[in-house]
């Protein structure tokens, strides 16, 4: 139900992520912003006009992947209705607490680009679903080496620079909010360059590349690595690889590395997941990597030419023990990585909201509760469990366990 | 005047906020009848504070027919500095309480014309029906709200500068350095408060000791503007053990023996 114009809501017994603290605090929110009551009353001299009993819920700021395949049945990288497929994704992501999102398409064909580049607009999030912060382009100018379940035939790399980026993305950088490239291919500073001045957030990965190729690359503006530890040369003492970009000293001080981190307990050992967190926590971000499989019931499932087994929290090639890629929701990695990295709450959920707003130069409106942001943000209980979804101030899920909402 | 003496800060928090609470009850305010309050900032009423919050909380107390007039604020602070007393009165009063915004008035440190501004306080007051009860701290020195020593005891809303004293007890709030504390406020004159229908004082602390000793047992004198109450009708000092360590056993003990009475006055009414 869509808020009224004007009015002030003030969300009460609650506590709120704010400053990195989980601290007991209203939330005000007002045409689809968070507003400042303190100035609310001595400036405006106005008090709220409706007053929700929030019975002790954590609220925090809506949940943003970054990185994520498909759901639901729908994968975005094998399609005839592009927008018809995001639409259904984006609103069946709602109740898993996710507010934004990046449709991401796997390396695919040219002519696979052009049904859906063009046709997958930025939009704003409502209670038709999650909003679209642009597309993740992950490939096809990766490694082969490292092209994990990537179609190899589909792989290229850019000899002609960036025209051939601009060719095969059929010249429409507007929709477009994130590409992956592997940093060791030749022409890469340019194709960094270009991107980095159409305002694309560079993201390394799929890539052989040792740890000097990948500072280079920061150095020239890509800001962020593509699900850590996959697809890239494992840890070596001699030469971290890309995994060394988390301690490097080349990186300028003032600027952050992100990574993208898929906390599902399966991808990412644990273990591995607290020696990214000690070593470099304001980096990590979230990520679901989700396949189409994901959202679907246990037990066979036909999507496109594969059959896919889902068992407990594994997605399997059917009659294998493959792993055929992530079906976690995101507010589950959220519980997950609390459980596992010792972290605290107000981290875990800083890694599914600021961070992933951080990387993407959106921290201004989106992934925190900050005075005139936008009013996306999620109720959950104690244990992190989403409660309810709200995208500008409007509730656009429910699950019906907080009485009078 | 009444002297009560409590045994802890808390407690001092507590009998005040009882006081107010019985206060405004009685007055019965309505639409056409707000009770007005006056207020100070700093940790001396923070406990009472937090009580009339807990009476709003549980349903005993409603604010929406009260008006405050806070005593004082920095000047060339923005007013929602951290240590503002616009900051102040927010985060320990009025977010949680259903005050209406319009009625709680605070001095304006950034005023174009700040002479203006005071004597516009002065008239805001007037407009309200004057003051029906004025709370109060009293600062090391003796002076109350900034009416340092050698304040006229008759003065009104008006710019001050700041004692030394008054800005090193300040500088704990702007980290410590004293450089960042302003030098000048806004502040209602002691002559404002005395136009108070009643006057309450709350102070706590051994630290406040002296103060307390030259406020009630020393002359009336524009060096301790406190003492300016010794003339007012209805002065209530309420103050906890350790503020009553310079004051004569007799003193004490004369206030100590009217306890029963001091209760009556905050007993909850059927």
């Amino acid at each position: 139900m869509p808020g009224r114009e004007g009015f002030i809501y003030q969300y009460r017994n609650c506590v709120i992520l704010r400053d990195h603290k989980l601290q007991k605090e209203d939330l005000w929110v007002r045409d689809g912003k968070i507003i400042n009551p303190e100035k609310l009353f001595y400036v405006e001299k106005k008090k709220a006009d409706i007053q929700i009993n929030c019975h002790g819920s954590i609220i925090a700021p809506g949940y943003i992947d970054i990185q994520i395949n498909g759901g639901f049945g729908r994968d975005f990288s094998e399609t005839d209705d592009i927008v018809e497929d995001v639409k259904f994704v984006a609103k069946s992501l709602l109740e898993f607490g996710v507010t934004s999102f990046c449709p991401t398409l796997v390396t695919s064909s040219r002519e696979m680009y052009k049904k859906i580049v063009p046709f997958v607009k930025k939009q704003n999030g409502s209670s038709d679903g999650a909003g679209i912060l642009g597309l993740h382009l992950e490939g096809p100018f990766i490694s082969k080496e490292k092209k994990g379940a990537h179609n190899e035939a589909n792989i290229k790399d850019f000899k002609n620079g960036f025209r051939d980026v601009e060719e095969m993305y059929c010249h429409n950088f507007d929709n477009v909010a994130i590409v992956t490239i592997a940093p060791e291919l030749e022409r890469c500073s340019e194709v960094i360059n270009e991107l980095f001045n159409r305002g694309i957030k560079v993201s390394i990965g799929h890539s052989g590349a040792n740890l000097v190729t990948g500072e280079t690359a920061i150095q020239q503006g890509a800001n962020m690595i593509t699900h850590l530890f996959n697809a890239m040369l494992p840890f070596h003492h001699r030469d971290p690889c890309l995994i060394g970009l988390l301690t490097s000293n080349q990186i300028p001080t003032e600027r952050t590395v992100f990574y993208g981190l898929i906390a599902d307990g399966i991808h990412t050992h644990p273990s591995a997941l607290r020696i990214a967190y000690r070593v470099h926590p304001k980096g990590m971000i979230l990520i679901t990597d989700a396949i189409s499989a994901m959202g679907l019931p246990t037990g066979k499932h036909h999507l496109g030419n594969q059959s896919i087994e889902i068992q407990g929290k594994r997605a399997t090639i059917a009659g294998t023990n493959t792993l055929c890629g992530s079906i976690a929701k995101m507010d589950y990695c959220v519980r997950n990585l609390l459980k596992n990295a010792d972290c605290g709450p107000e981290f875990a959920l800083e890694a599914a909201s600021l961070h992933p707003a951080q990387a993407l130069g959106i921290a201004g409106s989106k992934g925190t509760l900050d005075y005139d942001t936008d009013a996306d943000f999620l109720l959950l209980n104690q244990d992190l469990n989403v409660l309810a979804t709200y995208i500008a101030g409007n509730k656009v899920w429910d699950s019906g366990n907080v009485p009078g909402l | 005047m009444r002297l009560i003496i409590e045994n802890t800060a808390a407690d001092v928090g507590f009998w005040a906020a009882k006081y107010i609470k019985r206060k405004i009850l009685d007055f019965n305010p309505g639409p056409d009848k707000y009770f007005t309050l006056g207020l100070p900032t700093g940790s001396t009423p923070m406990g009472t504070y937090q009580k009339l919050i807990e009476f709003y909380k549980a349903g005993k107390l409603s604010f929406k027919y009260v008006k405050t007039f806070n005593m004082d604020e920095y000047c060339d602070i923005p007013r929602d500095h951290p240590e503002s007393y616009h900051s102040f009165m927010w985060n320990h009063l009025f977010k949680h309480i259903d005050i209406e915004p319009e009625n709680a008035h605070l001095l304006d440190g950034n005023a174009p014309d700040l002479d203006k501004e005071c004597e516009e306080y002065e008239r805001k007051i007037v407009q309200a029906g004057g003051i029906q009860l004025f709370l109060g701290g009293i600062g090391p020195d003796g002076h109350i709200a900034f009416n340092e020593p050698g304040s006229s005891l008759v003065s009104r809303t008006r710019v001050k500068t700041l004692a030394q004293e008054t800005i090193i007890a300040n500088a704990r709030f702007f980290g410590g350095d004293i450089a960042k504390v302003p030098t000048r406020a806004l502040t209602v004159g002691v002559g404002t408060v005395m136009d108070a229908k009643e006057v309450m004082i709350l102070i706590t602390g051994a630290h406040k000791a002296y103060a307390l000793h030259k406020a009630i047992e020393g002359g009336v004198s524009h060096m301790f503007t406190v003492s300016a109450f010794q003339m007012h009708k209805n002065t209530i000092f309420v103050c906890d053990e350790d503020a009553t360590m310079e004051l004569k056993v007799k003193t004490v003990k004369y206030f100590k023996g009217l306890h029963n009475l001091h209760e009556k006055l905050i007993e909850e009414k059927l």
